[in-house]
């Protein structure tokens, strides 16, 4: 059987890999996808503590279903933006888009 | 007295309102006909010069006689600025032999002024204005001497002030009017300085500023300074004599007495007639007026003052007599010639006793005697220099001579007057100064000896510019310009003022007319009968005749004696005719030691310390912004990394701690 601490480490590694992607890429749409892991680190956390720890429960799998849910409907309401911005600017990088107006 | 408490406001009030009106409307509305804002001035001044003149004669022959002393009557005063429950400024009138005196002299100089000007500066651009500031410089000095509180006094000090500074620099692209006007301004409000100095003083330790309780007088003392005052020192020096000479400064600034006469000569750059009211008859004798006003804290509480007060006086009176023999701009003359005369004031004041009692108090009452008649024929003189500058355009006396021919009228009263001044029987000026000459007699033979001296002086440059102006010989430059008689509205002053000159005749022949001012202005108010002291009498005629007679022969005609007296005494002769100097010492003082030593020191402290300080905060606030301003960039993904440093910091605080 895997540890816990296995699914730990990679729900962690994910995290950060999502943090590190969050904080560099100029990209509107990878950061959007370094959101999307951070998110789905804290699902696999969800999901492996209430595996781990409260086998008869279910509310771990409810909330993980839940930030999938909301994930997906941030996402599309952040590819929407995207999609607009680059129609205005021609552009999608995060330092370009330093102004309110135009 | 309901009668005139009720008109007294008019006084002030109306000159005021004709500043306003003639200030705000006058360029606009009477754009294309100027002489009616002058017409419009000079019915205003006529109202008040009635309501003055009856005020001053219900005052004194009604109204005001006590069971044995004239009353000093409040006619109103408002309360304006309350400082504490007992320091209050007050806006008021008041009535007293002095102050009556006053209303009839500045309506009388001032009206004839009005009228003079609608012939002399006919045309003249800026005319609704002159009008307007002669209304304002009426106002500001009725207000003076009719100050119930020593505050009021220095407010309308002040206002009279402005106006001087306003007419000195009427021409005001001439930039010699600019610089006298500067200088005037200045020089006053420097010596003003120390009269507010001496009121903060002397209300500090009095807690009023009311002339009537401060001047109040019981067993020989000025009660109230005396109560409050008496026994503190400061420096070695009675607090109550550094008040009362402090006051006394801000008198001489105004009054151009020495060292502060430097402006008077200067103002004459403004318009004649201006120099007239305001250099010459009334604005320059409000220093004797203060003194007079607070006559009995001088004489009971700071008599040493007093007497420093004659110093000067005789002082300034024979500096500026010498100086007025070798000056050559007629109006130059004249402007020494009244700082001489007013210094004749204040050592009238200087000798005065308090009491009417054998004619102790004769030199107040002469002071104040000779302040009227001189108002008048120098009012008078400066009237008739305007009409012959008018009539030579020249101010300098080597453009004039043999005017007599040309200029009857101004020749006639030009020369009551120079015989007025010169103390000549039975003119007025010959009362007065002679009065004077008795009371210093009587006090203290210096003082005597030197007015005698400055007498024959006054006598002799009088002449000097009599003869120079209506004798000599004629100026070649009139032959393609035939000087003329001015027109009627300049004459008639003159000649009204030559009468007032003249009204003295009557004393020869009427007691009562000779008792006039001593039976009515006194230092006590009481009143004593005046006897004539021949001895004295004939020992000044024969002074002023002897003047009289060097100014005849030296200048009748055309000779070369002057200069070779001249040649004579060189040293003293250019050092006069520079003024002694006195303007050089002060442009050394100010420019050399204060600008370019004291105020150095000062403008480097106040650059490199004071400033460099202020820069030094400046540089450090801005060298701190620039170092943290990228802290608040805008950028989401850096505000992020803080967000995640944060969060791991205080994850490690809270793990390991």
């Amino acid at each position: 059987m895997i540890p816990v601490e296995a699914y730990l480490v990679v729900s962690t590694l994910l995290f950060f890999i999502g943090v590190y992607g969050f904080l560099v890429r100029k990209n509107l749409i990878g950061i959007l996808m370094a959101v999307e892991l951070i998110l789905n680190a804290v699902n696999i956390n969800f999901v492996v503590f209430n595996r781990f720890l409260y086998p008869d429960h279910l509310e771990g799998y409810i909330y993980s279903l839940f930030v999938i849910v909301v994930a997906a409907a941030e996402t599309a309401i952040a590819i929407s933006i995207i999609i607009n911005v680059y129609r205005k600017l021609k552009d999608v990088r995060v330092d370009s888009i330093n102004e309110l107006k135009n | 007295m309901e009668t005139i408490t009720n008109l007294s406001p008019i006084i002030l009030a109306l000159p005021f309102l004709m500043f306003l009106f003639l200030g705000l409307c006058g360029n606009k509305l009477f754009k294309s006909n100027p002489n009616i804002a002058g017409w419009i001035g000079t019915a205003g001044l006529s109202v008040v010069a009635i309501v003055s003149y009856y005020i001053a004669i219900q005052y004194f022959w009604v109204e005001g006689k006590g069971a044995d002393a004239y009353q000093q009557f409040v006619l109103f005063n408002h309360e304006w600025l309350k400082m504490t429950d007992n320091l209050v400024i007050s806006i008021g009138f008041m009535l007293d032999p002095i102050s009556a005196m006053m209303l009839v002299v500045i309506s009388t100089v001032s009206l004839m002024v009005h009228i003079y000007s609608l012939g002399y500066m006919h045309g003249e651009e800026g005319f609704q204005r002159y009008y307007a500031v002669l209304s304002l410089f009426t106002f500001a000095m009725m207000g003076l001497v009719v100050a119930t509180n020593i505050f009021q006094m220095y407010i309308f000090w002040e206002l009279v002030g402005v106006s001087s500074f306003l007419l000195i620099s009427f021409y005001f692209i001439k930039p010699s009017a600019v610089a006298a006007a500067k200088k005037a301004f200045i020089v006053t409000r420097f010596a003003d300085m120390f009269f507010l100095i001496g009121i903060l003083i002397l209300s500090y330790y009095t807690n009023t500023f009311d002339f009537l309780k401060l001047t109040a007088v019981s067993d020989g003392h000025a009660t109230l300074v005396n109560n409050t005052m008496c026994g503190e020192m400061f420096m070695g020096l009675s607090v109550t004599s550094i008040a009362m000479f402090l006051i006394f400064l801000g008198g001489a600034g105004k009054s151009a007495m020495f060292p502060f006469h430097i402006w008077l000569p200067d103002a004459m750059e403004g318009p004649t007639p201006a120099s007239a009211l305001i250099h010459a008859a009334t604005m320059v004798v409000a220093g004797v007026f203060l003194v007079a006003r607070m006559f009995p804290v001088y004489f009971f509480e700071a008599h040493d003052v007093l007497t420093i007060i004659g110093y000067i006086g005789a002082f300034t009176s024979l500096f500026a007599a010498i100086i007025a023999c070798t000056q050559t701009d007629i109006k130059r003359v004249l402007a020494f010639s009244t700082i001489s005369q007013i210094a004749y004031m204040f050592v009238a004041l200087a000798v005065s006793g308090y009491t009417s009692e054998h004619e102790a108090c004769l030199g107040y009452t002469a002071s104040m005697w000779h302040l009227f008649t001189h108002a008048m024929f120098k009012a008078c003189l400066f009237l008739g220099a305007g009409c012959i500058i008018h009539a030579v355009h020249s101010n300098e006396m080597n453009a004039m001579g043999n005017l007599r021919k040309f200029m009857p009228i101004a020749h006639i009263t030009f020369g009551i007057s120079c015989l007025a001044i010169a103390g000549i029987l039975p003119f007025s000026g010959f009362y007065s100064k002679d009065e004077i000459l008795v009371a210093a007699f009587e006090h203290d033979k210096v003082l005597y000896a030197c007015q005698a001296f400055v007498a024959g002086l006054t006598a002799f440059y009088m002449f000097r510019l009599y003869f120079r102006i209506f004798w000599y010989s004629e100026n070649p430059a009139h032959a393609h310009h035939t000087p003329h008689e001015a027109p009627m509205n300049m004459n008639i002053p003159l000649i009204v003022l030559s009468v007032f000159t003249c009204y003295s005749f009557f004393n020869l022949v009427s007691n009562d007319s000779y008792q006039l001012f001593s039976s009515k202005i006194t230092a006590d108010r009481v009143g004593f009968e005046l006897e004539t002291n021949w001895t004295i009498a004939i020992a000044s005629l024969l002074v002023a005749g002897v003047g009289i007679a060097i100014a005849w022969v030296l200048y009748k005609e055309k000779n070369d004696k002057p200069d070779m007296i001249a040649g004579k005494v060189k040293c003293l002769y250019i050092s006069a005719s520079h003024r002694f100097y006195i303007d050089e010492i002060y442009l050394f003082i100010t420019r050399k030691i204060i600008f370019g030593g004291i105020c150095v020191a000062i403008a480097w402290f106040d650059r490199h310390i004071i400033d460099g300080f202020m820069n030094l905060l400046a540089w450090i606030s801005r060298e701190l912004s620039y170092d943290i301003r990228d802290v608040q960039s805008g950028n989401l993904q850096q505000y992020a990394w803080g967000f995640l440093v944060g969060v791991l910091a205080i994850a490690m605080f809270a793990i390991y701690y």
